[in-house]
C-alpha cells in the first residue's frame, strides 16, 4: 500500500493527533490537516474551565507552536471538506481545491446539539465548543449577575462552578433527576450536587427550558418548562453534541451513531479511517457494543493506533477509556466505562468529596470513579486494563484500598 | 528568557527557551523534544510527562502538590526526583533548569 498522500480531514484533538503522530512513527509522505477554524490547533478542555477563568494564556492551548507545522511538514489548511470523491480519491474542499489522498482520516468531530427553543438565537445564549465561544463568553460571564445552565453534564457544571466562583448567582436546569447521570454512578452524582449547592449552585432537576426572554434583544430571563421566570443576564447550554457525519454520509459510508468503524478504525471503505467523537466503534470495554466517545484520551490513543496501523504496525483498538472533569475544588477522574452496573462500593470519604466509586457488573469491576483521589485513579487504570478479578466483597472489606491491592495482583 | 536543557534517555540534550508562567511540559513539547507525552494536555491527569529534576536543582524547586504526588506513583520508575512537568512553570529562577526524561512514559 502506497501512502504518498495521507488527508485528515478536521485539526481538533483526534486530526492533529493522527499527522503528529504519523511523523513522529516515521511517515515521510505528504500530510494535509484540514481545519475550518482559525489559527492553530488547539486543546479543547480548558475552555470551559482555566481557559475561561483567565488561569491559562491562548497560547496554552496550543498542541504546538507554528514552526512545528512547518518543521515537521504538515499542511494545514483552514477550509471546509464539502465531499468526498471515493472512486477518485478526492476531498473537495468549499475553496474549490480538491485533494488526492491515498487514505483518508476523518476526524470531523461533532457540534453542540443545539437549544429548541423561542429564543436560542438570543444575544446572550451560549454553548461551549470553540475557542471563540470561550473567547466571547468570558468577559460576559465575569460580568454576570445571574446566569443560567441548561444541561448538568460535564460541560454545562464546570461552567457553572465557573461562572459562581466568579459571584453569579448560578441555576442549573437539568431534564435527568442528578447531575451527570449519563457518565457517573448515582453515588458520584450526589456528591457533586451536594459540592455544587455548596458553592452556590442551584438546582432544578427533571426540569427544562420552554423559552428564553429578551430585552432590547439580549437576554433576561428564561422560562422553565413549568413555567416559572428565571432571570438570566446569559444562557449557556451543554445538553450533548451531534456528530459531524454529512461529508461522510453522503460519501455513502456506513453510518450508525456516527461513523461506523471496525475493531482497526475503518470505515466501511478501507481507504478511509474515522476516529474521535465522530467514530462509532467496538468497544473492548463495553462488552464489544459500539459506542462512540467524547473524550481526549479517546482522540490521542484512537489516533496512535491509526497511526500505526498506516506505517505497517496495525493493532485492534482496545484503549481503557478515562475521563476526567475539574469542578471548582473536585478533580473527577473515571477510569471504564459504568453503564450498567448494578453494584458499588465506596471507598474513602463522601464527607470530605474524597472518594473513590467502584462499580460492578456481574461482580465484574467495569469502572471506578474518583474524586480528589488521583492515586486511585491511576490504580484503577492499570487493574481495569487487565481483566480484573476484584469482585465488590474484596473492595467492601475494612480497610481496603486500591493501590495496594492493584500492587499486590500485580501479574 | 529562561533556558531549560532536557536530556532524553538516550542521553541527546536540548536546550530550549521557555517563557516565563510556560509549563516545563509545554515549553519541551513547543521546542518539539521528544520524551514527554503529556496526554491529557497538563491537566495533571495522565502523569506521561514524568521528568527527574537533576540533583543540583532539587533544593530549589517547589515540591510536588498532593495531587500530582500520587499521580506520580504509576509514573514509570517514580523517584525522589520525580515531577510531572506540567506542573512546573517557569519563572526566573528556572533559568537554567536539568531535567532527564525517563525511558518511557507508560
Amino acid at each position: 500500500m502506497s501512502l504518498a498522500s495521507i488527508v485528515i480531514v478536521g485539526a481538533g484533538q483526534a486530526g492533529y493527533q493522527v499527522a503528529a503522530s504519523l511523523r513522529q512513527e516515521g511517515h515521510t509522505g505528504r500530510i494535509v490537516l484540514i481545519g475550518d477554524e482559525p489559527g492553530l490547533p488547539y486543546q479543547r478542555p480548558p475552555l470551559s474551565k482555566a481557559y475561561l477563568l483567565g488561569k491559562i494564556a491562548d497560547t496554552a492551548l496550543l498542541f504546538r507552536p507554528a514552526d512545528f507545522f512547518a518543521t515537521q511538514n504538515i499542511e494545514l489548511i483552514h477550509d471546509q471538506a464539502t465531499a468526498i470523491d471515493r472512486i477518485n480519491r478526492r476531498v473537495l474542499l468549499a475553496s474549490g481545491e480538491a485533494l488526492s489522498y491515498d487514505h483518508l482520516v476523518l476526524a470531523t468531530g461533532a457540534h453542540n446539539r443545539p437549544l429548541a427553543v423561542p429564543g436560542a438565537q438570543l444575544e446572550g445564549v451560549f454553548g461551549i465548543k470553540t475557542k471563540l465561544h470561550a473567547d466571547t463568553l468570558a468577559p460576559l460571564v465575569h460580568a454576570a449577575r445571574d446566569v443560567v445552565v441548561v444541561g448538568a453534564g460535564f460541560i454545562g457544571l464546570e461552567f457553572a462552578a465557573v461562572a459562581a466562583a466568579l459571584g453569579a448567582n448560578v441555576h442549573v436546569l437539568e431534564l435527568g433527576d442528578r447531575p451527570m447521570a449519563r457518565a457517573v454512578s448515582r453515588e458520584m452524582s450526589e456528591v457533586f450536587r451536594k459540592a455544587h449547592e455548596g458553592w452556590g449552585v442551584h438546582f432544578d432537576f427533571r426540569q427544562g427550558l420552554a423559552s428564553i426572554e429578551s430585552d432590547n434583544g439580549k437576554v433576561c430571563a428564561v422560562i422553565t418548562s413549568d413555567g416559572r421566570r428565571l432571570p438570566a443576564d446569559l444562557v449557556v447550554f451543554g445538553i450533548g453534541v451531534i456528530a459531524n457525519v454529512q461529508i461522510a454520509s453522503e460519501a455513502g459510508l456506513h453510518i450508525e451513531n456516527g461513523i461506523k468503524v471496525d475493531a482497526h478504525l475503518l470505515t466501511s471503505d478501507p481507504q478511509i479511517s474515522a476516529l474521535g467523537d465522530v467514530a462509532c466503534f467496538p468497544c473492548l470495554h463495553n462488552d464489544q457494543q459500539p459506542i462512540r466517545l467524547e473524550s481526549v484520551q479517546n482522540a490521542v490513543d484512537q489516533a496512535r493506533c491509526i497511526a500505526a496501523r498506516l506505517m505497517g504496525k496495525p493493532a485492534a483498538y482496545e484503549a481503557l477509556p478515562w475521563f476526567w472533569t475539574d469542578q471548582g475544588a473536585l478533580k473527577l477522574q473515571i477510569a471504564g466505562l459504568s453503564t450498567g452496573y448494578d453494584s458499588s462500593v465506596i471507598v474513602g470519604s463522601p464527607e470530605t468529596s474524597q472518594l473513590s466509586v467502584l462499580c460492578f457488573r456481574n461482580d465484574q469491576l467495569i469502572a471506578v470513579e474518583s474524586c480528589n483521589r488521583p492515586g486511585d485513579h491511576m490504580a484503577a487504570r492499570k487493574i481495569l486494563a487487565r481483566a480484573p478479578q476484584l469482585t465488590a466483597a474484596q473492595a467492601a472489606a475494612p480497610g481496603f484500598e486500591l493501590k495496594a491491592w492493584e500492587v499486590a495482583n500485580r501479574p | 528568557m529562561p533556558v531549560l536543557t532536557l536530556i532524553e534517555f538516550n542521553g541527546t540534550e536540548h536546550r530550549v527557551n521557555a517563557d516565563i508562567g510556560q509549563s516545563v511540559m509545554q515549553a519541551a513539547n513547543f521546542a518539539n523534544v521528544p520524551g514527554l507525552q503529556a496526554d491529557c494536555g497538563g491537566a495533571c491527569s495522565c502523569a506521561t510527562c514524568h521528568a527527574f529534576i537533576d540533583d543540583a536543582w532539587l533544593a530549589r524547586v517547589p515540591a510536588a502538590e498532593e495531587t500530582e504526588s500520587d499521580m506520580l506513583d504509576y509514573a514509570c520508575g517514580r523517584a525522589e526526583n520525580s515531577r510531572l512537568t506540567c506542573q512546573l512553570i517557569v519563572s526566573d529562577a528556572l533559568d537554567g533548569l536539568v531535567l532527564r526524561l525517563p525511558e518511557s512514559q507508560y
